[in-house]
């Protein structure tokens, strides 16, 4: 069972991303009550899904390149020290985002949204901790840089992505269908607080694991 | 600044707004026509439960005198739930005050005390001017980048006019917004449609045209603004202008409708140069364009020359000066003021194309001086202008003075101040409520009206 636990994690963050109003959902529904239609809600899913993808996908490949050329320590390192930056800037200036979508977004603006959002968080950097014990088992000896390792970055990438999209899913649905908005007034938690919370522990037990 | 949960005044959708609690206070922008003493932001208490209702319970004295404080607005509103830029945990919390004339910003905390507010930052003529390029601030509004403010001049008090940006928790000042200006020279009110990703913008003058009063030959050569400008809300560039044409000035008040969906408007034309009226237009998108549509023509009223004031003794008549507009939450009525004659009006604009009176009351004016049940001492002056009604729809709050000098101009002997309320029956009709009539100190004169919680001319909405 040791080695499911990478999956249930990138699983885990995945469905975290889908709850989160801020990163589809809730676009999703937004353009459901624009055109009128659940049809709407659908559409917005698949281009949420891929700008998600996009995002984390470049930060695992780029993880797993660098990995061919370095030590798996450095990139823990690096990692670790990105991660708490990473958090620190969402605190202090994640309010000031110039807004390049609005709700006249198409699919390739969906698409835009959906990568500057989950960049912007850093969702990518937080797969690197589930992502690099995954390569690390495929092949001890070359570590990031083992062959195996780019299929392994793309199952993971996949799994993430393929959470987010269901828990997405799910809520923009329920929400459109039966739930209606007056729930984001009580349940629109802080996301930002959790994330930021997290991206920093996760950071600092990478670091004081080296 | 930031919280757990969403800041509980906003709302996702206008009609989820109208379910808000009575507001309990109001905030009015008063200032010393003579720039004696400072302005202020006093507060009204508006609960018909406290035994203060109807007076004003507190005064916030700026540092300075002479900014002719004018418009003001939140710091953030229900935008911020908005799905593509969410900042739902950020207060609603502070009043950002402008002084007009002086071109200073004051930042107003009502968090701990909504009752006695306290001024919290400062920032100066010169710190405005050089990070924004603007001056002479006006219209300001929360939206999705932060906080909108549009203002009358450039760092030279010249053309252009033009909105800049501040951060809404910082209040930084982070720059001009316009990215590609296009013709728009003249400013004056900004607003948008944030179903549609439209800013609109509308026209007034530069500083030189104004902070003297009107100046005739500006006014009958229609060199005053008459055009809007509509923008793209994301990419900031100039998109369209429709002109009113030649016989038209004064293009003020931006009303877009609160639902999202919805693509229309309602602004309001003051003088019309053939025949002294006001009017309403509505704008609304047309195929692939936005066009107008005049749909309310009020016309002036003849009067006795010997009561006029010199500015209009050569016509015989009292325009109706039509200065503000304001539209409720549920877009259904839209509220006129007519300083000149002393009318409020009240149409149903369900269909925005074919309004229908449905209330009216007189207060003031520059003939009649109609008096008011609760006023102590019969004729009143100044007439009804900045109006703002609350989120429900069920209260209509508004105060008579318009700008300083302007003041003047068409109320020679200077305004007393005051402050009325109508109640509203919501199949349409409009009463005074007689306990309610705020005869304002000597030294000021009240401007623009703004309700604990939010109003209809603060917040926009991204969900129907």
């Amino acid at each position: 069972m040791s080695d499911a636990w990478p999956w249930l994690l990138l699983a885990g963050l995945g469905a975290f991303h889908g709850l989160n109003p801020a990163m589809g959902w809730l676009f999703a529904v937004a353009l459901g009550l624009h055109r009128g239609s659940m049809a709407a809600v659908l559409w917005a899913l698949p281009p949420l899904a891929i700008g998600h993808l996009l995002s984390i996908g470049i930060v695992a490949g780029l993880a797993v390149a660098t990995g061919a050329l370095v030590d798996g320590r450095w990139i823990y390192a690096g990692a670790g020290l990105l991660l708490i930056g990473w958090a620190a800037w969402i605190q202090f200036y994640g309010h000031r985002h110039r807004v390049r979508i609005g709700m006249t977004a198409g699919f390739g603006g969906l698409l835009l949204w959906s990568f500057l959002m989950a960049t912007a968080h850093g969702a990518g950097l937080m797969i690197l901790p589930a992502l690099m014990p995954l390569c690390l088992a495929a092949s001890p000896v070359q570590a990031l840089g083992g062959t195996q390792s780019p299929m392994i970055a793309l199952a993971a990438v996949l799994v993430h992505t393929g959470a987010m999209l269901a828990v997405t899913a799910a809520i923009a649905i329920a929400v459109y269908r039966w739930i209606g908005l007056g729930i984001l007034r009580s349940a629109w938690l802080n996301f930002d607080w959790i994330w930021s919370a997290a991206l920093a522990a996760t950071g600092v037990v990478l670091l004081t694991n080296l | 600044m930031a919280s757990w949960k969403p800041d509980p005044t906003f709302y996702p959708s206008p009609r989820m707004a109208m379910k808000a609690p009575a507001e309990t206070v109001a905030y009015v922008a008063a200032f010393d026509p003579a720039r004696q003493t400072p302005d202020a932001i006093a507060v009204v208490d508006v609960d018909p439960a406290s035994a203060t209702y109807g007076t004003i319970i507190e005064q916030v004295a700026m540092p300075n005198a002479g900014d002719e404080l004018h418009h003001f607005g939140w710091n953030a509103c229900s935008s911020c739930l908005c799905p593509n830029a969410p900042h739902p945990h950020t207060e609603r919390r502070y009043l950002v005050v402008p002084g007009l004339r002086s071109s200073r910003i004051h930042i107003i905390d009502t968090k701990h005390d909504p009752r006695k507010p306290q001024i919290v930052k400062v920032i100066e003529p010169a710190e405005v001017a050089e990070k924004a390029g603007y001056t002479r601030p006006h219209t300001v509004h929360c939206g999705p980048e932060g906080i909108y403010v549009a203002a009358l001049g450039n760092a030279e008090g010249k053309a252009p006019g033009g909105i800049f940006l501040m951060d809404h928790e910082t209040f930084d000042i982070r720059g001009q917004w316009e990215i590609e200006r296009g013709p728009q020279q003249l400013a004056y009110d900004a607003w948008w449609h944030l179903g549609h990703d439209t800013m609109v913008t509308s026209e007034w003058g530069t500083p030189d045209m104004f902070e003297e009063g009107l100046v005739p030959e500006i006014l009958l050569g229609a060199k005053y603004g008459r055009r809007l400008h509509f923008w793209d809300l994301h990419t900031r560039k100039h998109q369209q202008t429709i002109d009113f044409g030649d016989k038209q000035q004064l293009v003020f008040e931006l009303r877009p409708a609160h639902n999202p969906t919805k693509a229309y408007g309602f602004v309001n034309c003051v003088l019309s140069l053939e025949n002294l009226s006001s009017s309403i237009w509505t704008w609304f998108r047309d195929g692939d364009q936005w066009a107008v549509k005049k749909i309310i023509e009020i016309p002036a009223e003849p009067a006795d020359p010997d009561k006029l004031p010199p500015m209009l003794k050569g016509f015989g008549a009292v325009p109706p000066l039509v200065t503000d507009i304001d539209l409720s939450m549920d877009d259904k009525f839209l509220y006129i003021s007519c300083w000149g004659t002393g009318d409020l009006l009240q149409y149903d604009v369900s269909d925005p194309f074919d309004p229908k009176l449905t209330g009216k009351v007189r207060i003031g004016g520059i003939v009649s001086r109609a008096t008011h049940p609760g006023a102590k001492n019969g004729a009143l002056n100044g007439g009804p202008q900045m109006v703002e009604i609350s989120r429900d729809g069920r209260r209509v709050y508004f105060t008579n003075s318009l700008y300083g000098v302007i003041d003047e101009q068409f109320y020679p002997e200077g305004i007393d101040g005051w402050m009325v309320k109508l109640d509203v029956n919501p199949e349409g009709g409009i009463a005074f409520d007689e306990k309610f009539f705020v005869e304002w100190p000597k030294s000021h004169r009240p401007h623009q009206v703004r309700l604990e919680g939010g109003d209809c001319s603060s917040d926009s909405y991204c969900y129907p």
